[in-house]
């Protein structure tokens, strides 16, 4: 079933000490990378060669490798995880490139992402922006009430799930030309907003989530619809739609 | 705190523009259907069309609404601009490689270089059109001509509106302003916007029409130099005009269907939404185009 073949390809990476120096972009040439191995599979690959040659390994994040962590990041060629749409990093494979082709390898780029080292990005203003809304408060002291006795009708229920579906990778903010996190934060403010769970504190969760993300440094949506189509999750713009309507609700009382 | 955040977050911002670009979609309806009228030729249209024009400058609704367009374009291009300066301020650091044509459109991520060139045009266009109409004290009066079919010669009339102390009056030649009556003084008599008053007791003699019909059509038809330099700027205004609704265009193709996703509007409607925005921003500014398209090449 595999195609036997192996490529030869040129990298151009971004390469930076740590979060105060400046960067730059460096090219290595990798031979041999085999179109069977995953993208993060033929960065290791590299890190091995770089290790041999006493070269500083590139740094990048990963995690799971299989799609679900949201940790693995990396601006490919010009794109958020690279050229296929519905994935992250760890699942896009070296068979999607030429052999010869000259690959860019960038971090994601955000005055709310600053850069910690080489790809590695800090994406703790994700973080910040849960805690400051992101969660239901829920009575724990043996009163708790079975979530499956509340009646919640399917629509709303898929809608709710297909929302939480998000990772937080960040990919929306890194392909978005404006930096903006609309997506991220409109799939969370929706995941409680269509639950009965998330009505107590929906007034607050919208305005709260909604200033810290731009207190961090986000921009602002224009509606591009970029996130949409880079998003591994397939997260619909529907979800910043459904923000709007609750942010102008919450800002009327 | 909900109150101080409806103007300052991100999301407000989005309102208001989204409010204000539709208000002002909604006053390009208007404005076309009011061109739309320049179609009509000979001296009818030109009654037609001034009527109009006065109809625009006094009555107190249109007014209301015309201060609400002024706001709302100042509102839109202020807004518009500051949000595009902070969205590139949340990426410091560009891509070395970015294939942003792989997932947006070409409007979409250039509203705000279409929104200032469209500000470019709305500028011109209120100092050559609105602001002369508004306070150039060199406006024509609108005068008749009319043909003696026994004698042959031309005649000329001074047409007065309904609300005129005097009816109309003839007058020696097809053009009657401030500086016609400089050249040829009749009494003691001047033109205050489009009265006709008594230099001496300011009493007003006659009201008239505002020629702003001779004025759009000698524009585009002008065979003058262009700053004194690009000769038949007529041609020039023309190509102008069009390429600037083009740009229009583009900045609707996007703006129009973002507009309601910004007001929250995502829902089964939004497939016809996004068609009838289409369909908006290539059908109004076409129609808008093809005015100084036929008054330059086509009407006599
Ligand atoms: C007749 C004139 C204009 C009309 C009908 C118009 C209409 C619109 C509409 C409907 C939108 C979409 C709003 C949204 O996404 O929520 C928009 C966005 C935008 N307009 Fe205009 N516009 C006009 C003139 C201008 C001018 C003069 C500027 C000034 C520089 C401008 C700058 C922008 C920008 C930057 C956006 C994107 C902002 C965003 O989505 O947040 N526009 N326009
Ligand atoms: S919305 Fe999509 S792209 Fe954005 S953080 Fe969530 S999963 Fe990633
Ligand atoms: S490493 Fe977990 S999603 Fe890619």
């Amino acid at each position: 079933m595999a195609t036997k073949k192996n490529i030869n390809i040129n990298l151009k990476i971004w390469r930076q000490k740590n979060a105060k120096e400046k960067g730059k972009m460096e090219t290595y040439k990798l031979d041999n990378v085999s179109t069977d191995s995953s993208f993060l599979e033929m960065l290791d690959q590299l890190n091995e060669q770089l290790v041999n040659n006493q070269q500083e390994p590139v740094a990048f994040d990963h995690d799971c490798r299989e799609g679900i962590c949201g940790m693995c990041s990396l601006y490919i060629n010009g794109r958020a995880h690279g050229p296929d749409t519905g994935t992250t990093t760890c699942q896009l494979h070296m068979r999607k490139f030429k052999d010869g082709e000259t690959i860019f390898i960038e971090p994601w780029r955000s005055k709310a992402f600053p850069v910690v080292k080489d790809l590695v990005v800090d994406r703790s203003s994700f973080d910040r922006i849960q805690q400051a809304g992101g969660f239901v408060s829920v009575n724990t002291s043996g009163n708790t009430i079975d979530a499956n006795a509340t009646p919640i009708n399917k629509q709303d229920a898929d809608k709710a799930f297909e929302a939480a579906a998000c990772i937080g990778c960040g990919a929306c903010v890194a392909t978005c030309k404006n930096g903006s996190a609309m997506l991220f934060v409109g799939a969370k403010v929706s995941q409680y907003a269509l639950l009965p769970q998330g009505q107590v504190e929906a007034t607050q969760r919208v305005l709260n989530m909604v200033r810290q993300m731009d207190e961090e440094g986000f921009g602002n949506c224009t509606n591009t619809g970029a996130c949409e189509v880079e998003c591994p999750k397939g997260i619909s713009l529907e979800n910043i739609a459904r923000m709007n309507r609750e942010y102008l609700k919450a800002s009327m009382k | 705190m909900a109150k101080s955040a409806f103007l300052k977050s991100s999301i407000a911002k989005k309102y208001w523009m989204a409010l204000t670009g539709l208000f002002l979609c909604l006053f390009l309806v208007g404005h076309l259907i009011g061109n739309l009228q320049l179609f009509k030729s000979g001296y009818e249209g030109a009654l037609q069309f001034n009527k109009y024009a006065l109809f625009m400058t006094t009555n107190p609704l249109i007014k209301i609404m015309s201060y609400v367009t002024y706001i709302s374009i100042l509102f839109h291009a202020i807004d518009g601009i500051y949000l595009a300066i902070q969205n590139k301020k949340a990426r410091p650091v560009a891509y070395a490689m970015n294939n942003s044509s792989a997932n947006t459109s070409f409007s979409s991520r250039n509203m705000a270089v279409l929104g200032t060139l469209v500000l470019f045009f709305i500028a011109t266009h209120m100092i050559n059109f609105w602001a002369k109409m508004k306070f150039g004290t060199g406006m024509p009066l609108l005068v008749k001509e009319i043909v003696d079919p026994n004698v042959g010669a031309k005649q000329y009339m001074l047409i007065a509106t309904p609300e005129s102390p005097q009816q109309n009056v003839p007058v020696q030649g097809p053009v009657f302003d401030n500086n016609i009556l400089k050249k040829q003084p009749i009494a003691d008599i001047y033109i205050d916007g489009n009265k006709i008053v008594n230099k001496k007791n300011n009493d007003v003699l006659f009201e008239g029409y505002k020629d702003l019909h001779k004025l759009t059509i000698s524009f585009f038809k002008s065979k003058a130099r262009l700053f004194n330099v690009i000769p038949n700027e007529g041609l020039v205004f023309t190509i102008f005009y069009v390429l600037s609704m083009a740009i229009l265009g583009f900045h609707l193709w996007h703006g129009f269907q973002s507009a309601f996703q910004s007001l929250g509007i995502n829902n089964k409607f939004t497939p016809a939404i996004k068609t009838f925005g289409k369909l908006f921003s290539v059908i109004v500014p076409i129609l808008f185009a093809i005015i100084p398209v036929y008054i330059h090449f086509i009407l006599k």
